[in-house]
């Protein structure tokens, strides 16, 4: 296919892994990472996907070691959330729409899965703008759409509701959950259990905030970082960029997506953000704890599309997980799945417990399939 | 009978709304000698039976479906294949069908009539009849428009004995042709994707190939349509029962660009996808060229191929992927969810 298949070649994906062992088993970069491998970050949870469906880990140098970051924004929504979901959800009269890897993450009391079961009006959409039709068509029913993700999803929930401004639609909402990566990426950068030597950017985010919103990571923190798209061989063209800069001591923003991520971002969907969205002070994230500056409101001037105020809910309502779940260290990147005493028994993708578990690009599901694939191998 | 304007809870009240539609229009459709005779139960000569098998296929199969009609087919066409098909893979030469009706009052007739059209057309074309029935109609809410219920008798030949257990390290892995089609035509037809894809249900008898299939080798080892969860629950089943792995090749996998475009933007894999007229078949390795060679002579099989291997292990099915990597396809703990970004 088109467009798909240039990018998953395995003759050249074999020439940059052969570049990226070169690289890894230069001086100074071996000598150093003896002692501990080099730790590279990938942000977004599109790239740990990629990791996983490709096998991609399997084929980079022994001393270069991945850690999945928290940028998939179904795992880090706390459960509290999720309950003040379910809870507008069985208000009467109201349809829920959602993305669908939304439907599934466990709340302390149920899924939002488990609330339309129960007999709540929950719909899966695919777009914010599937649901503004269904505000159109029932009049007298109140539509909310749960506004949920980084930046990528943060243009087309803020453009459906200036139109929904535009069309005077008094029977829609949005539940708005959105959160920004550079806020997100400073917890981590601040973290002191934390030791990374760099950064994987994800590609979509920066499609929409373009390069300079990293240059902080650079300057202040002294990672190098690279921005790349979701392909496998966009993956491996990016490690060996960043496995490069680390050799060659330099410590800089680059942009292996250009062909998507212009270095200004997306300017009208920039614009849209700031119109409708500002930061809020402090928001809660799952196993990140609070951040400040990283979750987004819906500003005064479009209150009346706010869900949060709409339905009432208080705001930034706390929940802890089990104490014996360890989520938090696995987001953090601190903690490997299996190190986690849940993991693969009371938490599998049947019954899962934390979030990482549910979606696709969590990791506790991408090792569980990748752990059996490794046992096979041993056995053999 | 007039076939404007809808059903009414009167055509299931047993009165004479009732016996217009179930006999005018319904047993007017499907006519043949068995269901003629007008009793409460079709009676099948036994002779008939015991001289082409030794034992007796029986099956049955629900059909909800939204939309009810979609490009390629609709629910009646499925009702009579699935049923069909889940027969055929058992070795079974199917012979005869019941079919219940659920029908929610407000359903166009002419949708109806429709769909009764295609369903004799499909069995006409599987070469069964149906010889037993009964309607149903519920009040508005109390069901999807339509619901159907096909239960099917086929009689197997002595000797077949396809079954999930029977994997073997060595076997080879065939399917009849294009995969997910049927899955994807569906969310393509809801219309919610605005998509604009060509793609249409695969919905076909498979009995006819089963047939060729057994006449090449009568010793299948395993045989399974491959309907919802697609190819990778099937395969898992056997891998899971046969305690073995099957090992894939991700580029002999036959998967339409339609359908591989439609998984890529939404996130979804194929192999999930539902098919409605594709069979698994795990066969001896020596046995798998007539295998293949006696399928692509048949309209259903002639996209026919091998798709991977089995081999030594404890029940995974591994994707060797084109890119050089391992994955496994393990079964989905649910439905399919579109991801987010």
């Amino acid at each position: 296919m088109k467009y798909i298949d240039e990018f998953r070649d395995p003759a050249k994906a074999r020439k940059l892994v052969d570049e990226i062992h070169k690289l890894a088993a230069t001086e100074p970069l071996a000598e150093r990472s003896r002692s501990q491998p080099l730790q590279i970050m990938e942000f977004c949870g599109g790239h740990t996907h990629t990791l996983f469906k490709y096998g991609i880990e399997s084929m980079l140098p022994a001393n270069i070691e991945m850690v999945h970051g928290p940028g998939c924004p179904v795992c880090v929504l706390p459960m509290a959330r999720v309950d003040d979901c379910v809870a507008i959800a069985e208000q009467p009269g109201v349809i829920f729409t959602t993305f669908g890897d939304a439907m599934r993450v466990p709340g302390t009391r149920k899924s939002l899965l488990q609330a339309k079961a129960d007999g709540c009006d929950v719909r899966m959409v695919y777009s914010p703008m599937d649901a503004l039709a269904l505000a159109r068509k029932h009049s007298d029913r109140e539509v909310v759409f749960f506004a949920l993700g980084f930046e990528t999803t943060m243009p087309s929930t803020a453009l459906t509701l200036l139109q929904a401004h535009r069309e005077g639609l008094k029977n829609f909402s949005l539940f708005c959950n959105h959160i920004t990566t550079p806020a997100t990426m400073r917890a981590i950068l601040t973290d002191p259990d934390l030791k990374l030597d760099g950064f994987l950017a994800p590609g979509h985010v920066s499609m929409v905030i373009g390069t300079q919103p990293y240059d902080f990571v650079t300057r202040d923190y002294h990672k190098p970082l690279v921005i790349t798209g979701f392909e496998p061989l966009d993956i491996l063209q990016a490690m060996w960029m960043l496995v490069k800069q680390i050799a060659e001591g330099r410590c800089e923003v680059e942009n292996q997506y250009a062909r998507i991520v212009p270095q200004a971002g997306n300017v009208a969907g920039l614009k849209a953000i700031h119109e409708v969205y500002e930061t809020r002070e402090h928001s809660e994230f799952r196993g990140l704890g609070n951040i400040g500056d990283a979750g987004i409101q819906i500003r005064e001037a479009y209150v009346a599309y706010d869900a949060e105020k709409k339905f009432g809910l208080q705001a930034a309502a706390s929940s802890h997980d089990p104490e014996h779940l360890k989520c938090a260290e696995v987001l953090r990147g601190v903690m490997k799945p299996w190190e986690c005493p849940a993991f693969g028994k009371e938490c599998n993708p049947q019954t899962p417990l934390g979030a990482l578990m549910v979606s696709p690009e969590g990791s506790c599901a991408a090792y569980y399939a990748y752990g059996k694939l490794a046992k096979r191998k041993e056995a053999v | 009978m007039n076939l404007t304007g809808s059903i009414t809870l009167a055509h299931g009240s047993g009165g004479r709304a009732m016996h217009q539609l179930v006999d005018d229009l319904i047993r007017q459709t499907f006519t043949n000698p068995l269901l003629a005779e007008g009793e409460d139960q079709a009676r099948i000569p036994l002779a008939e039976l015991t001289a082409t098998g030794d034992r007796l296929a029986f099956t049955t199969d629900s059909y909800v479906v939204t939309p009810l009609e979609f490009p390629g087919g609709n629910i009646g066409t499925l009702a009579i294949n699935g049923t069909v098909n889940d027969l055929a893979v058992g070795g079974a030469t199917p012979l005869y069908l019941s079919c219940g009706f659920i029908i929610e009052e407000g359903l166009e007739l002419a949708t109806f009539v429709r769909i009764l059209q295609a369903m004799k057309l499909a069995a006409d074309e599987a070469g069964v009849q149906i010889v037993t029935g009964d309607t149903k109609v519920v009040q508005r809410g109390g069901a999807d428009r339509l619901f159907i219920n096909t239960a099917g008798v086929g009689v197997i030949p002595a000797g077949f004995n396809p079954s999930a257990g029977r994997a073997q390290p060595g076997d080879v892995v065939i399917v009849n042709g294009w995969l997910g089609d049927h899955g994807a035509a569906i969310l393509n037809a809801r219309g919610d994707l605005a998509l604009d894809a060509d793609i249409e249900t695969d919905c076909a008898p498979l009995n006819r190939l089963v047939d060729a299939m057994f006449t090449a080798c009568p010793d299948i080892h395993c045989l399974r349509d491959a309907t919802r969860g697609g190819l990778a629950t099937v395969l898992n089943e056997f891998a899971e029962r046969s305690g073995v792995d099957f090992m894939l090749k991700e580029e002999h996998l036959p998967i339409r660009t339609p359908v591989r475009g439609m998984c890529e933007i939404l996130g979804l894999d194929p192999l999930y996808l539902a098919n409605e007229g594709k069979l698994v078949a795990v066969v001896p390795a020596d046995a798998a060229q007539a295998v293949l060679d006696a399928m692509k002579r048949i309209p259903e099989g002639c996209d026919a191929c091998i798709i991977g291997a089995v081999v030594e292990g404890g029940g995974h099915v591994i994707l060797q992927t084109a890119f050089g990597g391992e994955r496994i396809v393990d079964m989905l703990p649910g439905e399919q969810l579109p991801r987010i970004c």
